[in-house]
């Protein structure tokens, strides 16, 4: 018996053969079914579905694998597919590199899959895209390199940019006249960029960065500066703040300074008021209804990376709706084209110039849904969804 | 409706300053009877007098009251709840409730068949239909829809049932006597709500997120016509619309749209809007009184209901309800 709490690779096959065999009993459209295929390529041992993450799951975090929000996806869209005539059968592959990324994805296109899901690291994600002509969908990479420098123009991402979380989160604060923002970093591999994406949002809309220090998790005594709260966020070496904004990817850290700050200020960012893609508590356009079959399928409260696999899976319904003979360059074209209802309140596209499904935000402190983004009064030329993240004026992306 | 012999004008003049006076405002039309409207938060419902308009009183009900229907012969009141799973029975006479209904899991919205003796329940957490038995209150069918099943409509004749399904995007044809599906018809995204023309041949479906009205036949289910709803200044992402009614001589349909804030009048023949009225916060759902004189637009998230003189085309009052209003009914 694994100690690990991920999702057997076993059970999401069996699961994905269910699915494929679900009668087609709800359709009077008994047509003869083309069989499109897809394969979602995760990644072996992922050490984001360790018991100790997934149990007390930090905001922002996943909360266990995507194998049941895409079946939940699949089984919502039973009855689009038989009227569309349509029969998809999604499997699963789990790799271990980079290079068993890129052979599973060369593995699925000879066996005639139409599109790949992936819920893995960057490098491997891109690997796999890399690998042949079929459209990838990312559940789960939020690094905005793949929205930009890296960016392909067969991937499409569900999953919400980091830059999309600062804009989303900046807004809240410009909104609440929050300006003077001291902030913290840590020292995961990833914070230093995303430190400068939340700076590059704070500059975008106004509001004032006081202080930028580094933090540490230590308990030594001689590195007290860079690992006590207090110490952190005294305004001693500088100017009094509004709020604390923390970076910090692990969130071990930022988990436990809401409370903890010299003065009595919010903690926003990685903990506190988070930018997500989803919660559970969010009460509005039918949200409640897709948190509660995702709870009822999983067990388990959904979370913004299981609302993204959702989305995913409703996408490739869409796809192969649109395209029910399937292959890569139809269901690529599909996938420009696709517009999807993800209950919250608007119908959402990918953005053509980077590949991003454009949606709302919602930020929340893990009690309840605080407020959304783009806020009242956030103007945009053309749709208000594109303030947050990287606009086409930008031409960020070269690839596409 | 009884039409009060003409005032002269000085009594008009006289009659006008009085109502002034009691009510800050000249009503435009002789407005009577109640609305009841349906709060999801509040487990109640709040009585509103059209006349004064003011809220007179409000009637408790079962968990996260819905949609609301009056029995075939007028007497009750019919409110789905869907955190209940039933729907409570309210006598109109003594505004008590008289009984409960089991609806099934997590019911929104209902029809009743024409001979009154038949219930067709959307069940948006199973994605199903229940049909039961009012009299013994015997759940005699449950046909599995798309999912988020919403809309429940039932034929003029009684035989066929039409449910939208929100999530598949979907109006589902049953057969009423079987509960076997006998079709399904793509519409726009996320289809709400239904109106149908009197003479029985169009339905009209409501697409919130598609920002329009499908229009299909019901003797073929083509498309007759989608109504793309445009407003000056408003985003087509804004125009959410739901809730939809029709006048009895099938003339002239009300939309409200939803975060748009507004509401609709359309003329059916031609299928064009003819007036934009603005009302409060994400109009929701829609009811007019007998003589259609007046619309009554539920606002779901300014907690309040707007009054709409149908012949001028104007919000006359907004009157503050419960939590989150869902629907409203005038019963006169």
């Amino acid at each position: 018996m694994s100690v690990r709490n991920g999702f057997r690779p076993g059970r999401w096959r069996r699961a994905a053969v269910a699915l494929a065999l679900l009668s087609t009993s709800l359709a009077p459209v008994a047509a003869l079914a083309a069989t499109v295929k897809a394969t979602l390529i995760v990644r072996d041992d992922d050490p984001r579905f360790e018991r100790n993450r997934t149990e007390r799951p930090a905001l922002g975090h996943a909360g266990g694998t995507v194998g049941p929000a895409l079946d939940l996806a699949l089984k919502d869209g039973q009855l689009e597919l038989d009227a569309a005539g349509s029969k998809l059968v999604l499997d699963s592959v789990r790799v271990d590199s980079i290079a068993g990324a890129r052979a599973a994805a060369l593995k699925a296109e000879s066996a005639g899959a139409s599109a790949l899901l992936a819920d893995l690291p960057a490098d491997w994600l891109l690997a796999a895209t890399d690998a042949g002509k079929l459209p990838v969908l990312n559940l789960r990479e939020s690094a905005d390199r793949l929205r930009e420098r890296d960016c392909r123009p067969r991937l499409w991402h569900l999953m919400p940019s980091e830059r999309m979380r600062a804009d989303a989160l900046a807004q809240t604060l410009a909104a609440r006249r929050w300006q003077q923002v001291l902030l913290l970093t840590g020292p995961g591999a990833d914070d230093q960029e995303r430190s400068a994406t939340a700076q590059a949002a704070i500059k975008r809309y106004g509001l004032k960065l006081v202080a930028s220090k580094p933090f540490k998790l230590s308990a030594d005594p001689r590195e007290r500066d860079l690992a006590n709260p207090l110490l952190l966020t005294g305004i001693a070496g500088g100017a009094a703040y509004d709020v604390v904004w923390v970076v910090d990817g692990d969130g071990e850290f930022a988990r436990t300074l809401p409370y903890r700050t010299a003065l009595p200020r919010p903690v926003v960012g990685d903990a506190g008021l988070v930018a997500l893609a989803w919660h559970s508590s969010f009460e509005r356009y039918g949200a409640p209804q897709v948190s509660r079959r995702f709870a009822k399928a999983s067990g388990r409260a959904m979370t913004g990376q299981d609302w993204s696999a959702w989305l995913a899976g409703k996408a490739l319904v869409a796809a192969a709706v649109a395209a029910p003979k399937g292959g890569a360059a139809a269901f690529q074209k599909a996938l420009a084209e696709v517009e999807l209802d993800g209950s919250k309140g608007v119908a959402m596209s990918f953005r053509p110039w980077d590949g991003q499904l454009r949606q709302p935000m919602l930020l929340g402190d893990g009690q309840s849904v605080v407020a959304s983004a783009p806020v009242d009064g956030i103007l945009h030329p053309k749709n208000a969804l594109d303030t947050l993240g990287a606009d086409a004026p930008e031409k960020l992306c070269k690839a596409r | 409706m009884h039409r009060h012999p003409q005032p002269s004008p000085a009594a008009r003049a006289a009659l006008a300053l009085l109502c002034t006076a009691l009510l800050g405002a000249t009503p435009p039309a002789q407005a009577q009877g109640v609305a009841w409207v349906s709060s999801e938060k509040d487990n109640a419902l709040t009585l509103v007098d059209l006349k004064t308009g003011t809220v007179t009183g409000t009637v408790p009900t079962c968990k996260r009251p819905r949609h609301l229907q009056r029995t075939p012969d007028g007497k009750q009141l019919l409110v789905a709840c869907g955190d209940s799973h039933q729907a409570d029975i309210i006598d109109l006479a003594t505004r008590k409730s008289v009984g409960k209904l089991a609806l099934g899991d997590d019911p929104e919205a209902f029809d009743i068949s024409p001979d009154g003796k038949t219930l067709y329940a959307s069940n948006e957490d199973e994605g199903a239909l229940s049909i039961i038995d009012i009299a013994s209150g015997k759940l005699s069918k449950t046909v599995p829809v798309g999912k988020e099943p919403e809309g429940v409509k039932v034929s003029h004749d009684g035989k066929t049932v039409w449910v939208t399904s929100e999530a598949a995007s979907l109006v589902h044809v049953i057969d009423a006597a079987s509960g076997t599906v006998l079709k399904n018809v793509k519409v726009g995204k996320r289809p709400r709500r239904f109106a149908l023309t009197p003479d029985g041949k169009q339905l009209w479906v409501s697409n919130e997120l598609g920002a329009s009205v499908t229009v299909l036949s019901t003797t073929d289910y083509s498309t007759l016509a989608t109504l793309n709803f445009e407003i000056k200044g408003v985003r087509a992402a804004d125009i959410t619309p739901v809730g939809i009614t029709m006048t009895q001589d099938g003339k002239r349909a009300f939309v409200a749209l939803g975060r748009a804030n507004q509401v609709a009048f359309i003329d059916v023949a031609s299928r064009k809007v003819t007036d934009l009225v603005l009302v409060g916060k994400r109009a929701w759902n829609v009811a007019l009184d007998k003589a259609e004189g007046r619309l009554v637009v539920v606002n779901g998230l300014s907690d309040d209901i707007t009054l709409v003189d149908v012949a001028g085309a104007k919000a006359t009052k907004s009157i503050p309800v419960g939590r989150v209003p869902y629907a409203a009914l005038v019963v006169e």
